[in-house]
């Protein structure tokens, strides 16, 4: 008998693979969390991380960090995505462009440049280290605030903003009551795309003499310590934090704009 | 004089973002050891170090055939999985779109960190095999191939693809004759993001990795903690190597999708 074609077969490999590698290893860390060495079950890691002010000193410490940075690189971004997109320039493709490239250039190479020129700049650099940190994120993640943005400004439409001001708002009320409210699904997008890893990426501040452990930091001094169920309990913990806030912010961007990581 | 204004932001962030990298390509191309100290004479000697010095070129290229090698399972898989949810039920389609999303909104430690639990802990495979590195990598990108395939298939003119099979291809000819041509461009974006993607990586890398093997990323970050200073000022030139590369790579796909949307604005009109 001849096995009978189906297009949707095809799926079948990447289907595996998914379960195989993406859901099988989020089991077994909540598995991991919630047993001890010998693979008992216990709340051990679970307290373990409530009841420790470090850790949760930690937890507050990346989210103060994560939040800052955020700020700063959406401060930044904002007028930048707005000039780029309605300005009217002329090669505003290339433009664009330039604004996303370093998106391209290995992080770790551009956060030692930026470390030379800090280190330039102020001398000892283990003086400022949040500073530094702070400065060292957003240089880092500043491309992904601004490409959701400016795709999401060059979506307006401008007969609504020329409506309002033809309806007598002046230009501030115009801002803040057309086109700030119709921005909101490009400022989430960009939230997501640098809140996350602001609280995780300890490499940068690392790479920046700054001690102090976020919670990637956590997951990195348990992976060197052998210490895979405090370290598998962090990993859960962020992922609960992510489920939440992909819960929130699914709720304002449109479905198909969730990969801003993806454009080329 | 608004414009003024805004022109002179614009500068202004563009050269916070550039000035880093460009100071450090002067750099490159001296004897200095330091960022701002004397320059000393014009040498291409840290370029020259970056190739002569066995340890950062087996760096270079094992990074490079990991990216390569990682990016090409990952739009394999990437591809199928895209063609085959396109087709498939509702529910299994949602299933492999939510699936899907994990990796992509995951962070990448709680990624790295939970392959090499399960692979390495709990199912006992070595490190030293490449296999959950390689492995690691693929989840990282394969998502991203999917995505950037997947509006290219709603677009899609399923006439054609029920031309062919009334012509006389079987279904399986009909798909990889007439369907998988016109994904092209995604399959080949997706391809480029796979790559980018493994190269920008470090932290699946580190948890996955064998002890005695470096990517770009975990080559520089130990290199920063220790003084070596001919390595030091030779990741400077590969710094400076990466953006020039990058901005060739970037003016080239700039200048091919512009040509290509010429062409359809052409068809279009004549349509």
């Amino acid at each position: 008998m001849k096995l009978r074609f189906n297009r949707s077969q095809l799926c079948i490999p990447y289907a595996l693979f998914l379960i195989l590698f993406v859901i099988a290893p989020l089991i077994v860390i909540i598995y991991y969390a919630f047993t001890n060495g010998q693979g008992q079950f216990t709340f051990e890691n679970f307290i373990n991380f409530f009841s420790s002010t470090n850790t949760i000193g930690t937890l507050i410490y990346s989210l103060f960090l994560a939040a800052v940075t955020t700020v700063v690189c959406l401060i930044i971004a904002y007028p930048t995505a707005y000039i780029l997109a309605r300005s009217g320039f002329k090669k505003q493709h290339v433009l664009l462009m330039l604004f996303i490239l370093p998106m391209w250039i290995n992080f770790t190479l551009r956060i030692t440049a930026l470390k030379e020129v800090l280190a330039l700049i102020e001398g000892n650099i283990a003086r400022y280290t949040f500073l530094n940190s702070v400065i060292g994120m957003v240089y880092d993640f500043l491309p992904f605030m601004i490409l959701p943005l400016y795709t999401c400004f060059l979506k307006l439409d401008k007969n609504l903003m020329e409506a309002a001001s033809d309806l007598g708002a002046n230009r501030f009320m115009v801002f803040l009551r057309v086109t700030l409210p119709l921005s909101v699904p490009g400022i989430i997008s960009g939230i997501t795309m640098v809140l996350l890893p602001s609280m995780t990426n300890y490499v940068v501040l690392d790479m920046l003499y700054n001690s102090t452990y976020i919670m990637g930091s956590l997951i990195g001094s348990y992976f060197s310590a052998y210490d895979w169920n405090n370290g598998s309990m962090i990993s859960l913990v962020l992922l609960v934090i992510i489920f939440i806030i992909t819960l929130v912010t699914n709720r304002f961007t449109d479905k198909e704009e969730n990969s801003g990581r993806a454009v080329l | 004089m608004k414009k003024t204004v805004c022109i002179i932001w614009l500068v202004l962030i563009l050269a916070l973002m550039y000035v880093p990298i460009l100071i450090l390509a002067v750099y490159s191309f001296t004897e200095a050891t330091t960022v701002g100290g004397s320059l000393g004479g014009f040498s291409f000697e840290n370029y020259f170090n970056l190739f002569a010095n066995e340890e950062l070129r087996g760096m270079i290229f094992g990074t490079l055939a990991l990216a390569l090698g990682s990016a090409l399972i990952a739009t394999i898989l990437g591809t199928l999985g895209a063609v085959g949810a396109h087709y498939s039920k509702k529910i299994r389609k949602t299933l492999v779109d939510s699936a899907n999303q994990i990796p992509v909104v995951n962070a990448d430690v709680v990624t790295g960190f939970s392959i090499c639990v399960l692979l390495i802990i709990m199912l006992g495979v070595s490190k030293d095999s490449f296999v959950p590195l390689v492995i690691g990598h693929t989840v990282l990108s394969a998502p991203f191939v999917y995505l950037s395939i997947k509006p290219k298939l709603k677009q899609l003119d399923n006439s054609l693809y029920e031309a062919a099979l009334d012509l006389g291809a079987s279904p399986a000819k009909a798909l990889f004759k007439v369907v998988l041509p016109q994904l092209i461009p995604g399959i080949l974006s997706g391809f480029m993001l796979a790559v980018t993607l493994s190269l920008d990586d470090y932290f699946i890398t580190t948890y996955t990795k064998p002890s005695t093997f470096d990517t770009i990323s975990t080559y520089v970050v130990n290199a920063t903690k220790g003084s070596q200073t001919s390595v030091k000022t030779a990741l400077w030139a590969l710094s400076t190597l990466i953006f020039v590369i990058v901005v060739i790579v970037v003016a080239c796909m700039n200048l091919m999708s512009r040509k290509n949307n010429a062409k359809e604005a052409k068809a279009d009109e004549r349509a």
